[in-house]
């Protein structure tokens, strides 16, 4: 369990590495690593925001990621596929968040009454509906996709400029959604996850606030969607299909997805091992079988699996799950005190007191899996 | 499932309240219920029309243009659109109830399912080609009943011996975590994918309907190929083996109980596991036996997993998850959507029928959030 300083000061150090680590590290680590793992990040962020905060694991939001390029690449691109207005790069922001809020509104409506695995089901199924919905419709795009879609002229030719907006919206985005999780709305949230029943007795409105943080999630993976097409200047609907939508659900729980921090440790773990696997000292020289079927360069799909798989038999709280469990041990093992001990007993409805909201949740969910609406054995 | 049914109580407490306040907004409960009946209201009239419209409207010259006439004009096209909906709906019953049958006895969403199809296409391409000693051109004058009845059989057997593989190495003991389970099941479809596309290419295969099928027939001055009544004839086969199986047998009926009440299953000294296994088998079976009629039908290739698992899903979601019934139900307005669509919706619009789906999905949705035949539970 971290304690809930520890937690902010290990977030301002992370943060004020990415600040400078553009003056030390590569061109191409910055641009092709670093920039992918914030906006990927921002994007799975709102998965695990929706699990942990709402108990609703959604596969709509890569969709709405790859809805908010098409919306920039419509109203921007002047030649091609779709729409072509043509108009000013910028203008393109409000239109995908709206475009973006909007979709997330209806879906989240429309599976407002569902949770777990429904939810789960019925978000999948929207976002492969989505994906033959920008294949057929050739009025916005069609199979062959849009290109040449230009960032506006201050992040054009930037990649550095474009890290930092990335860098200030992951920033934003994990601020944002611990402080929403401790406004009033944030806490009823967190009471419809635990104990839909109860809140309803309350007076609250179970299906209103699920759609309503459905809709704000929906508008930050909108805004990480903008920055992504400007980074990659093309979207065709075979990058929203099934396949990189089970990719950014993979992020999230490698990351481990109760914890916001795991998204983003995610996203990097997963480019990394795109990236610099084979460059594993040793794992190059392997050969036969294992060289051609699990390391080969076009088989990375096979080694996330393998990675999700054992992530998800041996720590289903993911890599952030493991890491808060070792430190646990060490802290054990040398004896110190527990600042936080006193909150062991906390149950999840208490965890939904202002003052501490979010670090017990993290914690109540480590040590009582049975509160834990994501990932949960039956009582 | 049990995360669920506190909603399920949240649901009636929440709309049997007297009255409504929220901001501006006042509702009585004469006015609420008003407001309940709305998405029924809406599903009989948007089911009222397409049948107006296919019955009387559609017309191919006029201002709608659409590509086939209406059914007062044109019986022909009108047959063989609905035969073209049953067909289809009949692959998707045998694809999707066993989706439905792991997932109403064992709350295991197997996200493997269309990986499972896939595979066994594959196999069954593979088995066929040795069988007949070709490997390409296989014409079905080369293909005998038994040539594609051995290969179908065989591929399902494999595919539902790694789906128990895969229930017994890693979900037998987490058995109740669902979602856990489902993600377990996504890794295996990933790498099943990926090690599909090393093995078999990323060229589509078809699997050659045997000869005895493999011609039209005359209806309504139409031609109509015989293959696709002879799929429907083995998911007839197959939906009245699956009924008999759950309703007539001793098995079937400690299936069904396990559907209702698993722990009073286990209290009467029913071995749950074994039951578990056997079903986690046919699930898989199904999907195989799917799997080589869909490679016959419309060929194997890379994405069709992924197709598949959005058609079972469709399916069960309509139809509601656990139920064979609602999967019948499901497949049934699923395929005619499929169907009917692109005949009878106007020129200009016809690539608009993906919508149609889900407007079929938010309109069940709204007005039975369970699907067709689910249970709240």
């Amino acid at each position: 369990m971290m304690v809930q300083g520890q937690r902010n000061v290990m977030a301002i150090v992370i943060v004020v590495m990415l600040i400078v680590m553009p003056s030390f590290g590569s061109d191409f680590f910055v641009d092709f690593v670093m920039t992918r793992t914030l906006m990927l990040g921002v994007a799975a962020a709102t998965i695990v925001f929706l699990s942990a905060y709402g108990g609703m694991v959604s596969l709509a939001q890569w969709l709405i990621f790859g809805v908010a390029g098409f919306a920039v690449g419509n109203v921007v691109a002047d030649s091609g596929r779709g729409l072509t207005l043509g108009w000013e790069p910028w203008v393109g922001v409000p239109v995908a968040l709206v475009v973006c809020s909007l979709l997330a509104l209806l879906l989240g409506v429309l599976s407002s009454r569902s949770t777990g695995i429904y939810f789960l089901m019925l978000t999948l199924t929207f976002s492969v509906i989505g994906f033959y919905f920008f294949g057929q419709v050739t009025t916005f795009s069609g199979f062959g996709g849009m290109t040449g879609i230009d960032p506006p002229a201050f992040f054009d030719g930037e990649p550095k400029r474009l890290y930092y907006a990335a860098l200030i919206l992951s920033v934003l985005t994990y601020a944002g959604f611990r402080a929403v999780s401790r406004t009033p709305f944030g806490v009823a949230l967190q009471g419809v996850r635990d104990d839909p029943v109860r809140m309803a007795s309350l007076g609250y409105n179970v299906q209103l606030h699920r759609a309503l943080a459905f809709t704000m999630a929906g508008f930050v993976a909108g805004a990480a969607g903008v920055l992504n097409i400007w980074w990659n200047g093309q979207i065709d609907p075979s990058s929203i299909s099934i396949s990189p939508t089970l990719d950014l659900l993979i992020i999230a729980v490698i990351g481990g997805i109760v914890h916001l921090e795991g998204a983003w440790l995610g996203a990097f773990i997963f480019l990394g091992a795109n990236i610099y696997l084979r460059d594993i000292p040793g794992l190059g020289s392997i050969g036969g079988f294992v060289e051609d079927r699990i390391l080969a360069e076009d088989r990375f799909n096979t080694v996330v699996g393998l990675l999700l798989l054992i992530i998800m038999l041996g720590s289903p709280d993911g890599v952030t799950g493991l890491i808060i469990r070792l430190s646990d041990a060490v802290r054990r093992r040398f004896g110190r005190s527990r600042p936080d001990a006193a909150r062991l007993g906390a149950t999840a409805v208490d965890s939904s007191e202002p003052s501490d909201a979010d670090g017990s949740v993290t914690a109540d969910r480590d040590r009582s899996p049975h509160q834990n609406q994501a990932i949960s054995p039956r009582p | 499932m049990v995360t669920d049914s506190p909603t399920d109580v949240a649901e009636t407490s929440t709309t049997d309240v007297a009255e409504i306040k929220f901001g501006a907004l006042h509702l009585n409960s004469m006015q609420l219920r008003m407001l309940r009946v709305i998405p029924t209201w809406i599903a009989g009239i948007l089911i009222g029309f397409a049948v107006v419209w296919v019955l009387f409207l559609a017309d191919r010259s006029f201002t709608t243009a659409t590509s086939a006439g209406s059914a007062i004009a044109e019986p022909g096209e009108f047959i063989v659109t609905f035969l073209n909906g049953l067909t289809l709906a009949g692959l998707l019953f045998v694809v999707a109830s066993g989706f439905t049958l792991i997932f109403g006895l064992m709350r295991t969403v197997n996200m493997a399912h269309g990986a499972f199809f896939l595979l066994a296409a594959y196999i069954a391409i593979e088995i066929q080609q040795n069988m007949v000693g070709k490997t390409r051109n296989i014409d079905p004058s080369d293909v005998s009943p038994l040539d594609w009845f051995v290969p179908a059989l065989v591929a399902a057997t494999i595919v539902a011996t790694l789906g128990v593989l895969m229930q017994q190495l890693f979900l037998r003991w987490n058995q109740g975590q669902d979602m856990r389970q489902a993600i377990i099941t996504v890794a295996v479809a990933v790498i099943l994918a990926d090690q599909m596309l090393v093995e078999f290419g990323a060229l589509a295969q078809t699997m050659v309907w045997p000869e005895q099928v493999v011609h039209f027939f005359e209806i309504f001055g139409e031609r109509y190929a015989t293959s696709r009544l002879f799929m429907l004839g083995i998911s007839l086969v197959v939906g009245a083996a699956l009924w008999i199986w759950l309703n007539r047998t001793r098995m079937g009926m400690v299936i069904r109980a396990g559907v209702d009440d698993q722990d009073m299953v286990r209290a009467l000294g029913i071995n749950v596991a074994v039951v578990f296994a056997v079903a986690f088998f046919v699930g898989s079976f199904l999907a195989g036996l799917g799997g080589a009629m869909g490679a016959s039908f419309a060929g194997a290739n890379v994405g069709t997993d992924g197709q598949w698992l959005l058609n079972s899903l469709v399916v069960v979601i309509i139809g509601g998850l656990g139920s064979v019934k609602g999967a019948a139900a499901g497949s049934l307005l699923y395929g005619m959507s499929i169907a009917f669509a692109p005949a009878y919706l106007p020129l200009d619009y016809t690539y608009y029928s993906i919508i149609l789906t889900f407007v079929i999905l938010a309109v069940v949705l709204a007005v039975r959030p369970y699907g067709l035949f689910g249970r709240a539970e």
